[in-house]
């Protein structure tokens, strides 16, 4: 009866991937914290969030009271507190980048907008987090930590500014700070002038951290500077953003103009030769700040793919469900729309392009929460040695990064075949660790925010194209048109797109960086040795395109005798760093899959085989696609800037034939002249096509590189009619577990 | 006076869930039931959250859960429930369908609570769920109550008070909308829970992170409980009356309460 090509005799995907499989996947299943942040975070997700936006929520620009009831919410949930210290407030131990990134999951799960309040909430905390002096961090993380018979304050993070459009040159600030006062002995008083744009949370912020510029020479350069409500002056929220997306975040255009004590100024000052001199300038605490909480807002857009699979799957089965003439036990009642193939393999796209994306972001989460206490690690070693920050200490790392390329080499290469001593002292050295780790998060946290949000805004797309007219409604299952619309504004805020390519561009060419990636490469051969339906050999064979093409484009010339590879070439850049997004979001969903696979089965008890069969196919039905993403990418770029041959150019008929040499040898071997190549005629014309056939000389590796990649690409399909049959035969709930 | 509250329940499916009956080689179950996500009994989330209640009320009270149920799915259930109250777990891994004796259950239970060092009968409170989502047998409670030599128990019970002189307030429902009130000079008693009449506690994740503690290390330690029963299923199959959802907004109470009072007059 279903309408099937595939006949696998393998075990199928029984019911939708629960918690079990998703704490393997994403391995948090030996830390009890996370999991119940996870339940109480999803209880609001799908509760009192998913009632206010089925209520029409979403269609005010205001701060509701509706929207602000959910604060509270947020603050039984553990939300709030979840980026606080034990000791300020907080539940979590150690680093909470995992965390933070399972709550803007599962709230982004329902409504983006939700998920954006809370992050805001964290992001208007984390310069003093980071930054902040051990003072201010006491003092204002204590405010924000919800408690019994106490008000929770709340942060908002202002950078924003309006020079003139909507949007942000974080170099560029209009924000002014200049000494109002300064008494004899006393502590200077700061006035600070400062308009935002699309601040969110200023509906109800009670604290600001504010991006300013001196205005005054007794100030040196820029900073951040801590604004609350109760300052003298003008503390003005603005008015609402007509924001079309993530409603149910307050977001505004606020005004500040206040006096503040030069404490606030987020990691203190020093005073030389009578000048304030903030710790640090403005940008060194964004730079903090965002390449950590980019993380979140890539896995919002992740979350929303996923929670497209299970209304996708109900309205394609119960298509024409109700109608007299569709009987039950007929193909039509039974699998409605899933009877079409087209149908499965486009829901299987936006399935494995959410798998791939979680994985990619879960697993940037994870290598923060291990470069965290390296990084303090690496600081002390540095102070030990005398070193502070800044430059200095860009300086000293430089010079280190030969020995993490060599950690790196001993690392790739066989236990036997590894210089065990050195390799031991290199992997204890927090200073070549913290290398190591920092070139990887400099390089996976743009992917995330760029990938994760651009092409899953290319998903979401097709998820709400697959709901047919229905998706495109209020009334819509899951609220896909709502998600599809705010993933546009995930793929904007906090960076948009060309800034985290502008980043990937210059991170991804580090020496540490590529050594790291041949690593990777060679990791999957091996999972390709031992599981070769996973597409790990596939994606090695793309890897090891991208890497040839990025080395190649180093040297490369155009035509014109130009250097390919260049910071303002952002033709060439800029796509290589798309490639690679592809690159790292297969590879993180493969080694989720692997690790499931060896670590899943002695936990789940029902379901794992068929759960691990089907999620396998997807990695591989995604390694595809993304190899042919790349080789198309870097078959333009190494193709695309050398010049079209055509006839009017002599030396492009040196290989050529004469007509009468051509006839001459077809005499003597028939059949011969098929293995040559261009002719022309007595009259000096060739044959009646563009030009001439394109040689390449020196690119006859990137050939055979491709077409070794083409070969590779053998089993995608059948894998994906494997996984189409799962779809079409797993179970699903009886009904949404929130509301419409 | 301080309590010992000890609480009896299990876990149900998730009621969203597509529930399915099938055979198995060990009788029938539920399709694909491992992999179901499920939820702690509601009828027994009432007695805890009276127990919550109680316990707060009378400092020095302590809650302990006992719960029967296969401990893969009880460590998932209790990733919520921990962060409403404070309260110790005392884990039994065993089957947690509607499948099973409730004769044999009953027996695991009040060995399991018999076998809790330090109890003192005379403050201990055994609360649970009069009836379970599962299968609502309705009997486990007394009969759990009647092994531990517990004979003063109250069913349907909606609310429980402790007047100035230390005895048990116990409404319990009778018929016709009608509560029984009871009073019983002091513990121990088995109280089994119709819905009570309060709310979910907030959730308090340090609360939860304090219970995980403890209830981490139980839960490994859980031993298999071993059901010992002569009971047959000749014929498990869904109720016969399918639900007939339909999705309205913005319609007032009254309007709604005709249409079913319309509907059940068909």
């Amino acid at each position: 009866m279903p309408a099937t090509t595939s006949h696998s005799q393998r075990e199928l995907l029984k019911t939708l991937p629960g918690d079990d499989i998703r704490q393997i996947l994403w391995r948090f299943s030996d830390r009890y914290d996370l999991q119940m942040l996870v339940q109480s975070v999803r209880a609001v997700a799908r509760g009192p969030v998913a009632r206010l936006v089925a209520q029409g929520g979403r269609l005010s620009h205001d701060w509701t009271p509706e929207k602000n009831a959910l604060l509270a919410e947020f603050d039984n949930a553990g939300i709030t507190a979840a980026y606080l210290e034990p000791e300020e407030g907080g539940y979590l131990e150690g680093p909470k980048n995992l965390a933070l990134s399972l709550i803007a999951f599962e709230l982004a799960w329902v409504d983006a907008g939700a998920a954006t309040g809370s992050l805001a909430t964290h992001l208007g905390l984390a310069p003093i987090h980071e930054r902040g002096t051990p003072e201010q961090r006491a003092h204002y993380m204590s405010l924000a930590a919800p408690a019994p018979g106490k008000e929770t304050k709340r942060a908002a993070f202002a950078l924003t500014e309006p020079i003139p459009y909507v949007g942000v040159e974080t170099g560029i600030l209009g924000g002014r700070v200049r000494i109002a006062e300064w008494p004899e002995g006393g502590e200077p008083i700061l006035e600070v002038n400062k308009r935002g744009r699309f601040i969110t949370n200023m509906g109800f912020a009670n604290f600001v951290t504010a991006a300013v510029e001196s205005d005054d020479p007794r100030i040196q350069g820029t900073c951040m500077v801590i604004l609350e409500e109760t300052d003298p002056g003008i503390f003005d929220r603005g008015t609402p953003t007509r924001k079309l997306v993530h409603q149910l975040s307050s977001t505004s255009d606020p005004v500040f103009q206040l006096r503040v004590p030069a404490s606030r100024i987020v990691g203190g000052y020093e005073v030389k030769d009578g000048k304030i001199i903030p710790t640090f300038d403005h940008s060194t605490v964004i730079e903090a700040v965002f390449r950590r909480t980019r993380v979140g807002v890539g896995l919002m857009t992740s979350a929303k793919l996923l929670s497209a699979i299970e209304p996708l799957i109900r309205y394609h089965r119960d298509r024409f469900r109700g109608s007299g003439v569709v009987v039950p036990g007929s193909p039509r009642y039974e699998l409605g729309l899933q009877q079409k193939e087209d149908v499965t393999h486009r829901l299987l796209d936006v399935w494995a392009a959410g798998e791939a994306s979680a994985s990619l972001g879960f697993t940037t989460a994870r290598l923060f929460d291990q470069l965290d206490p390296i990084e303090k690690q690496k600081d002390q070693a540095l102070a030990e040695l005398g070193i502070k920050g800044g430059m200095a200490a860009y300086k000293a790392l430089r010079k280190r990064n030969a020995e993490a390329v060599e950690f790196l080499d001993l690392q790739g290469r066989a236990e036997a075949l590894r210089n065990k001593v050195r390799y031991a002292a290199l992997s204890a050295d927090p200073i070549v660790q913290y290398i190591v780790l920092d070139a990887q998060a400099n390089v996976l946290c743009p992917a995330t925010k760029l990938w994760n949000t651009g092409h899953g805004n290319v998903m979401m797309r097709e998820a709400v194209s697959l709901m047919g007219g229905y998706g495109i409604t209020e009334d819509c299952p899951g609220f896909l048109s709502f998600k599809w619309m705010d993933s546009q504004l995930e793929a904007t805020y906090e960076g948009p797109e060309a800034v985290q390519r502008r980043q990937l561009s210059v991170t991804m060419n580090s020496e540490v960086f590529l050594a790291q990636f041949r690593n990777w490469i060679h990791e999957m051969r091996i999972v390709a040795s031992h599981d070769p339906g996973t597409g790990a050999c596939t994606l090695a064979s793309a890897m090891h395109l991208w890497l040839w093409t990025v080395e190649h484009l180093q040297q490369a010339k155009d035509e014109f005798g130009q250097k390919l590879y260049q910071s303002n070439r952002q033709g060439v850049t800029f796509p290589m760093a798309d490639a690679l997004c592809w690159l790292l979001a297969s590879r993180s969903q493969i080694l989720d899959v692997q690790h499931l696979r060896h670590e899943g089965g002695a936990s789940i008890q029902e379901g794992f085989e068929g759960s691990v069969n089907f999620l396998t196919d997807l990695c591989h039905v995604h390694a595809a696609r993304a190899a042919g993403e790349v080789s198309r990418i870097c078959s333009e770029l190494v193709f695309g800037y050398l010049r079209h041959p055509s006839w009017d150019r002599a030396e492009e008929c040196e290989s050529c034939f004469k007509e009468e040499e051509l006839q001459q040898i077809e005499g003597i071997v028939p059949g011969a002249s098929s293995f040559t190549s261009d002719f022309y005629r007595e009259d000096g014309t060739h044959a009646t096509k563009a030009g001439p056939c394109v040689r390449a000389p020196g690119l006859a590796d990137f050939t055979k590189l491709r077409s070794k990649l083409d070969g590779c690409l053998s089993g995608a399909l059948l894998a994906k009619d494997r996984a189409a049959e799962s779809i079409q035969k797993v179970m699903i709930p009886a009904a949404l577990d929130y509301p419409l | 006076m301080p309590y010992q509250i000890i609480v009896c329940g299990g876990l149900a499916p998730d009621p969203l869930q597509t529930l399915e009956p099938v055979s198995s080689p060990a009788g029938p179950a539920l399709k694909n039931e491992m992999m179901l996500p499920a939820v702690f009994d509601p009828w027994a989330g009432h007695a805890l959250y009276e127990a919550a209640h109680l316990a707060k009320q009378h400092p020095g009270s302590s809650i302990k859960v006992v719960s029967l149920a296969p401990k893969a799915k009880l460590q998932q259930v209790m990733m919520t429930i921990a962060q409403k109250l404070p309260f110790e777990l005392v884990p039994l891994d065993g089957p947690g369908g509607g499948f099973t004796d409730a004769a044999s259950i009953a027996a695991v239970l009040a060995d399991a609570i018999a076998a809790i060092p330090g109890l003192d009968k005379s403050q201990v409170l055994l609360f649970g769920g009069w009836e379970s989502a599962t299968r609502g047998a309705g009997t486990v409670m007394q009969m759990v109550g009647e092994k531990l030599g517990i004979t003063e128990q109250f069913l349907a019970v909606d609310e429980l008070t402790i007047d100035a002189d230390g005895a048990l307030v116990i409404k319990e429902r009778v018929e016709g909308g009608q509560h029984q009130v009871s009073r019983c000079t002091a513990p121990p008693a088995v109280l089994a829970w119709a819905t009570g009449n309060l709310s979910e506690p907030a959730n308090h994740p340090q609360t939860g992170m304090a219970n995980m503690r403890a209830m981490m290390p139980a839960l490994q330690k859980a031993k298999p409980a071993s059901l010992t029963s002569a009971l047959t299923f000749a014929d498990v199959s869904l109720p016969a009356v399918t639900r007939q959802t339909r999705i309205v907004k913005d319609v007032p109470a009254a309007e709604i309460a005709r249409e079913i009072a319309e509907w059940i007059k068909q």
